[in-house]
């Protein structure tokens, strides 16, 4: 641990290279997939690995937990898509207005819960999630209620995406782009004041930072993040149900980045992908799929307390490579 | 340069300061010394904005500063440290003394998220200048080194240097000694001279009367949350109340 060099300068050549990494997986990846049902899989797992960026952001770098994620993407991607069906907004306009609607909200929710900690905190945003959740079941004239609601199709500037390709490049082109300003972002004075609000809070207070309006302003990207992902999911898949803004949901969101590793920057998107693809390989077991999907969880947290994306770390230290372990 | 008029704070019935005031000189060690409970760190606290006053007035340069929370008065050059560790553990060295220029540094969502040249140059500015301050008191070499991987002392100059880093006219020392060994006191008392060099003020709150002795210009005595005396270290080492306050009555 001792004497790595976090020259910053030196930081952004080492991330370009696991972005490079990533980008050739991604463009690999396709030349893989023998059917539609793998690019959905695919596609999925990008989105829920996009929310996972934003959600760690919040989670593992300002340490505030939310159990709420999955409402505020759910709630996002229904105001898209009612813009679109009753307003007949194009779909690209649309995202974006619901990105600013959710920002106000997403505002406006956190001043008062973010000045809660802990356990606290996690029961706040878990509550204001139900809320979100009922709020959709109920408003049946607008959302369809329980049954859901078909979803018109994607045209992305008068280009219609049909295509599975074409889906999963948007969402793979995209990927990329947030992780590069996700890396960015972290490794600037922005995300030092991240770090030092999860840490210690009074340190961040005593040198001048606003610690509550730093609080929200991530909690804000992370719910507009949280909206862009759940917007196009919700026009990829052509359908929308408040399933999406479940409580399950969130906590799948959740144990999505704790299983990746908190505050790393890969680390959420392993858990994305993993947590949405072993399922898949899991119903060779049918009904014991559940059982042992939780017991493989289980033996994560418990053999790599801190993630999936610690693993990497012990390749990199045997290898003697050099740092990695400050992102 | 910093005024504190008839302050008072309460907690249910205990007063813990009552109708304090005194004043502090530019460019001076003014310490606040006092039994356990005497409300020290309560005024600090009111001081510097943790605490809202129930009455009276604190001000600096003759501005009215009173309940200003603390992120603010960094702006307006109060500084302060804990009696308790407040470090960043997982950070590095560095980045904690990083953490203490934040205020002239740019935070912009946008140009960080783009990586924009000024955000690189002002980062490799106060790169230089932070390694430059850890220099001064021979921290530099563990610059990379997580702050949870070293030792209390080392971590009680380094809050010291991160609180200079915000350049502030004034600073608060909340007991920066406690638990040190002699010889690290020694180091932290020197590094205190040195910084009232370069024209800081300090209020220091301090139990280790050697040093309080040692390097302060004026003292303060409190004592159940009243001012007990003041004066310069000599006439308070002579005060026949101050050595009741501390020793008890009765004592020859």
């Amino acid at each position: 641990m001792k004497n790595k060099p976090t020259n910053y300068l030196l930081q952004t050549i080492n991330s370009n290279k696991e972005i490079l990494i990533l980008t050739a997986i991604l463009v690999v990846a396709p030349f893989l997939f023998q059917n539609d049902f793998h690019y959905e899989i695919a596609i999925v797992a990008i989105l829920n690995a996009m929310i996972c960026i934003g959600l760690n952001l919040l989670m593992g770098y300002a340490g505030q937990v939310s159990l709420g994620h999955g409402a505020f993407a759910g709630l996002g991607a229904y105001i898209s898509v009612i813009l679109v069906s009753n307003y007949q907004f194009s779909p690209v306009f649309s995202i974006f207005l619901s990105i600013v609607l959710m920002s106000i909200l997403g505002f406006i929710i956190s001043k008062p819960i973010l000045k809660l900690k802990g356990h606290y905190l996690a029961m706040a945003t878990l509550g204001i999630g139900i809320i979100i959740n009922i709020v959709l079941e109920v408003e049946e004239d607008l959302t369809g209620g329980t049954d859901g609601m078909s979803v018109d199709s994607f045209t992305f500037f008068g280009y219609e995406l049909v295509d599975s390709l074409q889906w999963y490049i948007l969402v793979a082109v995209l990927l990329v782009l947030f992780i590069y300003l996700f890396e960015n972002l972290i490794n600037s004075p922005f995300g030092r004041i991240l770090k030092s609000i999860h840490d210690s809070q009074n340190a961040a207070t005593s040198v001048g930072i606003d610690v509550s309006h730093y609080k929200s302003i991530v909690f804000v990207l992370s719910v507009v993040i949280a909206t862009i992902a759940g917007s196009l999911y919700a026009f990829f898949s052509g359908f929308i149900s408040p399933g999406e803004a479940s409580f399950a949901h969130s906590i799948e969101l959740v144990v999505m980045v704790v299983l990746g590793g908190l505050g790393r920057v890969y680390g959420a998107i392993f858990g994305a992908v993993i947590l949405t693809v072993l399922p898949q390989f899991l119903t060779a077991f049918e009904e014991y799929e559940t059982l042992i999907f939780g017991l493989i969880v289980v033996a994560v947290m418990i053999f790599m307390p801190k993630g999936i994306s610690s693993l990497w770390d012990k390749i990199v230290e045997k290898k003697g490579t050099k740092n990695v372990t400050s992102n | 340069m910093l005024q504190v008029t008839n302050l008072t704070k309460k907690f249910g019935g205990v007063t813990a300061v009552d109708n304090l005031s005194f004043n502090v000189q530019k460019g001076t060690i003014h310490s606040i010394i006092g039994p356990n409970g005497a409300g020290k760190t309560t005024l600090v606290n009111m001081i510097t904005g943790v605490y809202k006053v129930d009455s009276g007035t604190v001000f600096l340069d003759g501005a009215d500063i009173t309940n200003i929370s603390t992120n603010k008065l960094v702006y307006r050059g109060i500084c302060r440290t804990f009696q308790n560790l407040e470090i960043c553990s997982n950070m590095t060295v560095l980045e904690n003394v990083l953490l203490g220029f934040d205020k002239y540094m740019d935070k912009s969502i946008f140009k960080s998220s783009f990586r924009t040249k000024s955000i690189i140059e002002d980062e490799q500015r106060y790169t230089k200048r932070a390694l430059h301050l850890l220099s001064l008191i021979g921290l530099e070499k563990f610059a990379y080194t997580k702050a949870q991987n070293l030792s209390y002392g080392i971590l009680k100059k380094l809050e010291i240097i991160r609180a200079l880093a915000t350049s502030p006219e004034l600073i608060l020392l909340d007991e920066p000694v406690a638990g040190l060994n002699p010889k690290e006191t020694a180091e932290v008392s020197q590094l205190i001279k040195t910084v009232v060099k370069d024209e800081v003020t300090i209020i220091l709150i301090e139990h280790d009367m050697k040093m309080v002795m040692d390097i302060s210009d004026y003292i303060t005595v409190m004592n159940f949350g009243q001012k007990l005396a003041s004066g310069t270290p000599q006439e308070i080492a002579n005060n026949e109340d101050v050595i009741k306050a501390y020793l008890g009555s009765g004592y020859e």
